[in-house]
C-alpha cells in the first residue's frame, strides 16, 4: 500500500486514550510518581550514621578523636556511655550502628610511642551500611593519626614533608549521590514498563472485543494497523519520558550534561524496541489479563534486574551475564548514563546504540511478519 | 454474476493435540445479488466458519471463494472494499460515541466526503438523537443498528451479518428487520447466518448447514412444499408426556412442542392419524385436536437433521 492510512486507528487510539482519564494519567504521570517513590526511597547514601563512645581513656587526645571523627555529617555521637558492656544493647536496638570503645591508656601509648588499639564495633547487619562504616571509620582514625604523629614530629624539631598526598578527585557524580546513578537507570525501567504494557493491552483489547475482526476486513493493511495503534504510544512516551527528566533536574539535580537530541534518539530507539515486544505479546496473548502480566515479566524484572540499574552486571554469576546481554534495558542504561553523567558524544557508544536498534528492527520486524500471517490465515 | 459463489469449499482446524475439526466440508453455494440469504443450521454447523471465509477473515483450506465475481485470494483488497461485516460479537468501540464509531468506518475505508451518508444512515436507524452518545451506553438494539451503520458507511455491495438479532428484544429484531428490507431495496445483497427459522422464513432464499455440510437450499416456500412427509398438528394435555410417547412410535419421524401445541413428522400419510389416536388412547389420553397441517421451515429442519 502506497499511501499508508494511519490516521483514522490514529485519531480514534487518541480518542480513546483521552477517554480513559485512569489510563492516560498512568501514562503520564505513573512514571514520574514512580521516580519520585524510588528516587527518595532507593537511597545507597549511608549518612548521619549513630555512634556510640566508651571514653576510658578521658584525656585530651581521645575527646580530640571523638571530635574529629564526629564532625562530618556521615558519623554522629549520638550516646557516651560509662563502660563499654554499655554498648551491646546499643547496638542490638539500632539505635547505634558503631560503638567505639577508647581504652585506658590511649593516648599515654600513642604519646610514648607504642601502639595504640581502639575497638571498633560495627553493626553488620546490612552489609551496605557496615562496609561503608567501616570505611568512614578507617578513614577518620587514618588521618587522626596522620596528624598525632606529625604534631608529634614537629614537637622534636622534625618537619617531615608528606610523601604522597592522595587527593582523590571523583568525576560525574563528585558527591556520590546514589539519585544521580539511578536516576538515569529508573528512566529506562519506567519507560519499558510502560511502552510494553500499554501496546500489548491496547491490541489485545481489540482482539477482545472483537473489533480486531472488523479491522481485518476493512481495507487496512497489517503495518497499518500497527502502526496507528503504537504511534500514539510512543509520543506520550515521550512526553513521560520529558516528564521524568524534568522531574529528575527539579528534585534530583539530576541535568543532562550531553546532548538532548542525542538523548532522544536512544529513547526513541529503545521505544520503539519496547513497542515491538508488546506487539510480539499481543501475538501470542488472547486476554488483556495474560497480556498484563507477560509484559511485567518480560519487562520489568529483567530491566530491573539484569540491566546493571541496581546491581553491578559484573558481579552476576556467569550465565546471568550472559542473559543480561539481550536485556535491551542494559544498553540503553548505558547510553543514558553517559549522556547524562559524562556528556559523551556518540563514539564510546555507538555499539549499544547499534543493539537498541537492532532490538527494536527484530522485534517489530517478527510481530509485523506474524501479524500478516494471522491477518492471511 | 452473483454476489457469493463458494466453489467446494472445505475448512480444517488443525490444533495440535486435536483431532482435526472438518468446519466445512466441501460446500458449494451461489449467492444472488440483491437478495437476503440466510444460512441457518444448529450450532457448530460451520455458518461463522462459511461467513468469515466469505468476508476474507479465514480463508479455505480448499476451494475457493468469489465475491462479485472476484476470486477472494487473489482480488483480496479490492473485495475489501466492496463488502461489508457485521460479526457476532457486538464490536464496535464501546469507548467512542455513535457518530465517532461511524467516522472512524468511514475513515479507514478512506472515504472522503461521508458526511451526507452518514446523516442518512443516522436517520435511518433512528440513532440521530443519541449520535454523541457513547456506544457503550447504548441499548442492545441500539447497538445493533449503530454497527449496521458502521458495515454500511462505505456503501458496500454485499454485507455479511453473522447472527444479527441475537441477543436483541423481539421489537428491536423487528426494527432491525424493517432496516433490512429498507437496506436490500437500495441494491445491496445480504447474506446472514441466523439460528432463527422465522427470520430464515423472510428471506428470498435459504441453506440449512449441519455439521459443515449443505443439507439443503432454495426458496423457504420451495422447501416447505417439497418436503413429501405429511405434518400433524396435536393438541393435547400434559404435551410433555404425549411428547414423549410420540418419540417412541415408529412410524413418526420427529416430534417437536411449540408452545402448547406439538407437530409431528410422520414417515407415510396414510392411516397415520388413527394410529396416532389408538396409541394415545392405549396410554389414556385423549388429543383435543388432530389435524394435518402445511409443513414450517422448522418441521423440515428438524426433520432433516435428526
Amino acid at each position: 500500500m502506497i499511501h499508508a492510512n494511519i490516521v483514522p486507528i490514529f485519531k480514534k487510539e487518541f480518542r480513546q486514550i483521552r477517554r480513559d482519564k485512569r489510563a492516560l494519567g498512568i501514562l503520564v504521570f505513573l512514571p514520574a510518581f514512580m521516580l519520585v517513590m524510588v528516587g527518595y526511597a532507593l537511597n545507597f547514601d549511608v549518612k548521619h550514621l549513630a555512634v556510640a563512645v566508651t571514653d576510658l581513656d578521658r584525656s585530651a587526645l581521645s575527646r580530640e578523636l571523638v571530635e574529629r571523627m564526629t564532625q562530618s555529617e556521615y558519623l554522629e555521637l549520638h550516646h557516651e556511655v560509662e563502660a563499654a558492656e554499655d554498648i551491646d544493647p546499643l547496638l542490638e536496638s539500632g539505635s547505634a550502628t558503631i560503638g567505639l570503645v577508647i581504652p585506658a591508656g590511649f593516648s599515654n601509648d600513642l604519646l610514648s610511642g607504642k601502639e595504640a588499639h581502639l575497638q571498633v564495633l560495627i553493626d553488620g547487619s546490612n552489609s551496605n551500611t557496615g562496609s561503608v562504616a567501616q570505611g568512614y571509620i578507617s578513614l577518620a582514625v587514618r588521618d587522626f593519626s596522620n596528624r598525632v604523629a606529625m604534631r608529634w614530629l614537629e614537637t622534636r624539631g622534625v618537619s617531615v614533608p608528606i610523601a604522597i598526598l592522595l587527593e582523590p578527585k571523583l568525576w560525574y557524580n563528585p558527591e556520590l549521590k546514589s539519585a544521580k546513578f539511578l536516576v538515569p537507570g529508573l528512566f529506562g525501567l519506567i519507560l519499558m514498563i510502560v511502552t510494553v504494557i500499554s501496546t500489548s493491552l491496547s491490541i489485545v483489547r481489540e482482539k477482545e472485543m472483537g473489533t480486531m475482526e472488523q479491522l481485518k476486513t476493512s481495507p487496512l493493511g497489517s503495518n497499518e494497523i500497527i502502526l496507528g495503534k503504537t504511534i500514539p504510544y510512543l509520543l506520550i512516551s515521550l512526553v513521560a519520558a520529558t516528564i521524568i527528566m524534568i522531574v529528575g533536574w527539579w528534585l534530583f539535580d539530576v541535568t543532562i550534561k550531553g546532548s538532548i537530541p542525542l538523548l532522544y534518539l536512544a529513547v526513541v530507539l529503545f521505544l520503539l524496541g519496547g513497542l515491538g515486544q508488546g506487539i510480539l505479546i499481543s501475538n501470542v496473548a488472547h486476554t488483556q489479563q495474560v497480556a498484563f502480566i507477560m509484559s511485567v515479566f518480560s519487562s520489568l524484572l529483567p530491566s530491573f534486574l539484569l540491566s546493571g540499574f541496581v546491581f553491578p552486571i559484573n558481579s552476576m554469576p556467569g550465565f546471568l551475564q550472559v542473559i543480561s546481554n539481550v536485556i535491551p534495558a542494559k544498553f540503553f542504561l548505558v547510553i543514558v548514563r553517559s549522556i547524562i553523567m559524562k556528556g559523551v558524544g556518540v563514539a564510546p557508544i555507538w555499539e549499544q546504540f547499534a543493539y537498541l536498534a537492532m532490538f527494536a528492527f527484530a522485534t517489530i520486524g517478527i510481530s509485523a511478519v506474524r501479524l500478516q500471517r494471522e491477518l492471511s490465515r | 454474476m452473483d454476489a457469493v459463489r463458494l466453489n467446494a469449499v472445505t475448512k480444517v482446524f488443525r490444533e495440535e493435540g486435536q483431532p482435526d475439526l472438518v468446519a466445512v466440508d466441501n460446500l458449494s453455494l451461489s449467492i444472488r445479488r440483491g437478495e437476503i440469504f440466510s444460512l441457518v443450521g444448529p450450532d457448530g454447523a460451520g455458518k461463522t466458519t462459511t461467513i468469515r471465509m466469505m468476508c476474507g477473515v479465514l480463508f479455505p483450506t480448499s476451494g475457493s471463494v468469489e465475491i462479485l465475481g472476484l476470486d477472494q485470494r487473489s482480488h483480496h483488497e479490492a473485495i475489501k472494499h466492496k463488502i461489508g461485516y457485521l460479526s457476532q460479537k457486538f464490536s464496535l468501540y464501546g469507548d467512542l460515541t455513535v457518530d465517532e464509531n461511524i467516522d472512524f468506518f468511514a475513515e479507514i475505508h478512506r472515504m472522503k466526503d461521508f458526511r451526507k451518508r452518514k446523516e442518512e444512515l443516522l436517520d435511518f436507524m433512528r440513532l440521530t438523537p443519541f449520535r454523541d452518545r457513547l456506544a457503550e451506553r447504548l441499548s442492545g438494539g441500539m447497538k445493533q443498528k449503530l454497527a449496521l451503520a458502521c458495515t454500511l458507511i462505505h456503501t458496500p455491495e454485499v454485507i455479511f451479518l453473522d447472527e444479527p438479532t441475537t441477543g436483541v428484544d423481539p421489537v428491536s429484531r423487528r426494527d432491525f428487520w424493517k432496516i433490512l428490507s429498507n437496506v436490500l431495496k437500495s441494491g445491496i445483497s445480504i447474506v446472514m447466518a441466523t439460528p432463527y427459522l422465522d427470520e430464515a422464513e423472510r428471506s428470498a432464499r435459504v441453506a440449512l448447514l449441519n455439521k459443515g455440510q449443505l443439507l439443503l437450499v432454495d426458496t423457504p416456500e420451495k422447501i416447505r412444499s417439497s418436503f413429501n412427509h405429511p405434518v400433524l398438528e396435536i393438541i393435547a394435555d400434559h404435551p410433555r408426556e404425549v411428547l414423549h410417547i410420540l418419540r417412541n412410535i415408529p412410524s413418526i419421524r420427529s416430534a417437536q412442542l411449540f408452545g402448547d401445541r406439538l407437530h409431528v413428522v410422520a414417515e407415510e400419510g396414510a392411516g397415520i392419524r388413527d394410529v396416532l389416536e389408538s396409541e394415545l388412547r392405549s396410554r389414556g389420553i385423549s388429543a383435543r385436536s388432530i389435524r394435518r397441517v402445511a409443513p414450517s421451515l422448522e418441521d423440515v429442519f428438524i426433520s432433516r437433521i435428526s
